[in-house]
């Protein structure tokens, strides 16, 4: 285990590494990042020979790497180009309500992916199981920007039943957080239902039946406590990928999230913005995927030896 | 004697009288395949089959709604473009975008991991690691850095997409090839001389190309919807251009007045997306039913 675990932080520290070389270099050969990164007043040649001073460009490349990468690990990425606040503040202040959303999201996807997978098992091949697996097989195909502006349509135009606009009480987190659990929800129903439906032709449960406890009993203790595990293990997996679509469900939400922020930072070029935005997802995606992974190998033996 | 060779000799490769066999046996999916085969006809015959110019501005005929002129069936938008020309030329843009970048995936992807896979040692240790690497970042976000610091475009957006999907045919093959390599075929190979390049393409590659159909077949539609969100969000090609992803976008502001803008192209990536997906998970089940878990 210990081997395992120091293997796979090695690792997750090699991936943000990698990003932080990836920023930094991209930022680099676009062109000069002085012009990307000078304030937007500060236009005369000296102020541009100071401002190249102060960002170090002067020096050596891997002297300039060695800097940003101390800077980043401080949280420092520069100054917001158009408010001049630092990235690291608008950061900060953005990072909640992307937070909030996805554990709605989680939540969401939780609540209503696993009993409907269980239902569907059960009540296989009747209306249910097929209502159940068109939702499922179009909540993997549809885009969700799409389904977004239909929901907005819908919901919010046509029925006027739930707000479509920014962040406040818990009714405006319904539609975003949907739009964002869908595809996860569909994946907790497809494999919640084969899952039940292997266990449910198990010898155990036909011992429960034949030893006479009730159906009820049968259904919801034993069998849907063994299949829960792949179900929970998919939303762990899954909660990294949230923050990926996260970005799309909060432009169009105007959602006031790190997703919009990146978005508007790059149609400014605001690139330390970008930087903050870039770094922080990267960061909460390659930790969230790290701690799934040991929580998984402590709870599962044959992968933390199969390394 | 020299004449015949050994039958253990002979390269193994993809059994096609069987494999055709277990094809023809499986029922085919005929909805999807036809859905498919009309998006490459449409894209292929674009010109031909499209009733307008889809960048032809009218002004005149703008925000018609569909169904009221037959000229126009699925109505126009707010410069009085046709939406179904349009639809038709996006067909052809969604169809190149994908297949590019998903070839280009899948040739990076499947050479390192042939010789990742083959040759072991530190050669495999660097290329995993930029395959986990590749895999630690979220998909939407890489894609986002390329296309932000290279600039929109349809080369840099294949690009983008290629390289977030690259290492997961890597990591396949490597997979495949380590279970292959140590078949007697290949040692046999190995020992009357042939030479490496020979061995890895003729010998081994035959034997991972199941697994790279079906891994291909099940990544199109995730690379139609990465590619439909970059240009939704105005990172993919120019505005105005006909991408389904950019006619959506178009629509958003005005939906409650001009809902077809925004629906119809919305509906053609759902369609494409889930004729893909049934397709993919047909194959899967056809060619190697072992990949169902691992799913």
């Amino acid at each position: 285990m210990q081997k395992y675990v120091i293997f796979r932080v090695g690792q997750g520290i090699f991936t943000l590494w990698a990003l932080t070389v990836i920023v930094f270099v991209s930022v680099r050969l676009t062109g000069d990042p002085a012009i990307f990164l000078m304030p937007i007043d500060a236009s005369s040649k000296a102020d541009y020979e100071a401002f190249q001073k102060q960002l170090g460009l002067d020096k050596p490349m891997v002297v300039q790497y060695g800097i940003f990468l101390w800077n980043a690990l401080q949280g420092d990425f520069g100054t917001s180009i158009t408010d001049r606040r630092p990235a690291m503040d608008i950061l900060a202040s953005r990072l909640p309500a992307t937070l909030q959303l996805a554990a709605a999201g989680m939540g969401m996807a939780i609540l209503f992916g696993v009993p409907l997978g269980v239902l569907s098992a059960i009540k296989r091949d009747s209306i249910f199981d097929k209502i159940g697996k068109i939702f499922a097989v179009v909540g993997m195909a549809a885009p969700q920007f799409w389904v977004a502006i239909i929901f907005i349509l819908v919901f919010g135009a046509i029925f006027k039943v739930l707000p479509t606009f920014g962040r406040g009480g818990p009714d405006t987190f319904v539609l975003p957080a949907f739009v964002l659990a869908w595809s996860i929800m569909a994946g907790m129903m497809r494999l919640g239902r084969s899952s039940m439906l292997e266990i449910l032709d198990s010898e155990y449960i036909r011992f429960a039946r034949v030893k006479g406890l009730h159906e009820r009993l049968v259904l919801w203790k034993h069998a849907l406590r063994n299949s829960l595990v792949p179900m929970l293990t998919f939303g762990g997996i899954s909660l990294a990928g949230l923050l990926n679509g996260a970005i799309v469900v909060e432009v169009v939400f105007a959602w006031p999230g790190i997703g919009r922020m990146l978005l508007d930072g790059v149609q400014a070029r605001n690139f330390p913005v970008v930087q903050a935005a870039v770094l922080a997802s990267g960061f909460f995606y390659i930790a969230l995927s790290l701690i799934i992974d040991l929580l998984y190998a402590y709870v599962d033996p044959r992968i933390r030896y199969s390394e | 004697m020299a004449t015949t060779t050994p039958n253990v000799l002979r390269a193994k490769t993809v059994d096609i009288g069987r494999l055709s066999g277990r094809l023809r046996q499986a029922r085919l999916p005929w909805i999807p395949i036809v859905v498919l085969l009309l998006i490459l006809v449409c894209a292929a015959f674009a010109e031909l089959i499209a009733p307008h110019d889809p960048l032809k501005i009218n002004v005149l005929n703008r925000h018609m709604p569909p169904g009221e002129s037959s000229e126009y069936l699925l109505g126009t938008d707010s410069l009085g473009r046709d939406i179904l020309s349009r639809l038709i030329y996006g067909a052809r843009t969604t169809v190149i975008i994908s297949f590019v970048s998903l070839l280009a995936g899948a040739v990076v992807g499947t050479v390192l991991g042939l010789i990742s896979g083959y040759f072991g040692g530190w050669v495999d240790a660097v290329v995993m690691r930029c395959v986990d690497a590749a895999l630690g970042f979220p998909t939407v976000l890489l894609a986002m850095i390329i296309v932000v610091f290279l600039g929109t475009g349809t080369i840099n957006i294949i690009l983008a997409v290629a390289l977030t999907f690259w290492a997961r045919f890597a990591r396949m093959t490597r997979g495949d090839v380590l279970a292959v390599k140590t078949q007697d075929f290949v040692t046999l190979a190995r020992i009357t001389g042939v030479s490496t390049p020979v061995i890895m393409w003729r010998h081994i590659f035959p034997n991972v190309v199941n697994t790279l159909t079906v891994i291909s077949s099940l990544l199109v539609g995730q690379i139609i919807l990465l590619e439909a969100a970059l240009s939704f969000l105005g990172l993919g090609l120019a505005p105005g251009s006909p991408a389904w992803g950019i006619m959506v976008a178009e629509g958003r502001d005005i939906l409650l007045e001009v809902w077809w803008l925004s629906v119809f192209p919305g509906l053609a990536i759902t369609i494409v997306v889930l004729a893909f997906n049934f397709f993919g998970d047909w194959l899967r089940d056809t060619l190697d039913p072992r990949m169902r878990q691992t799913q």
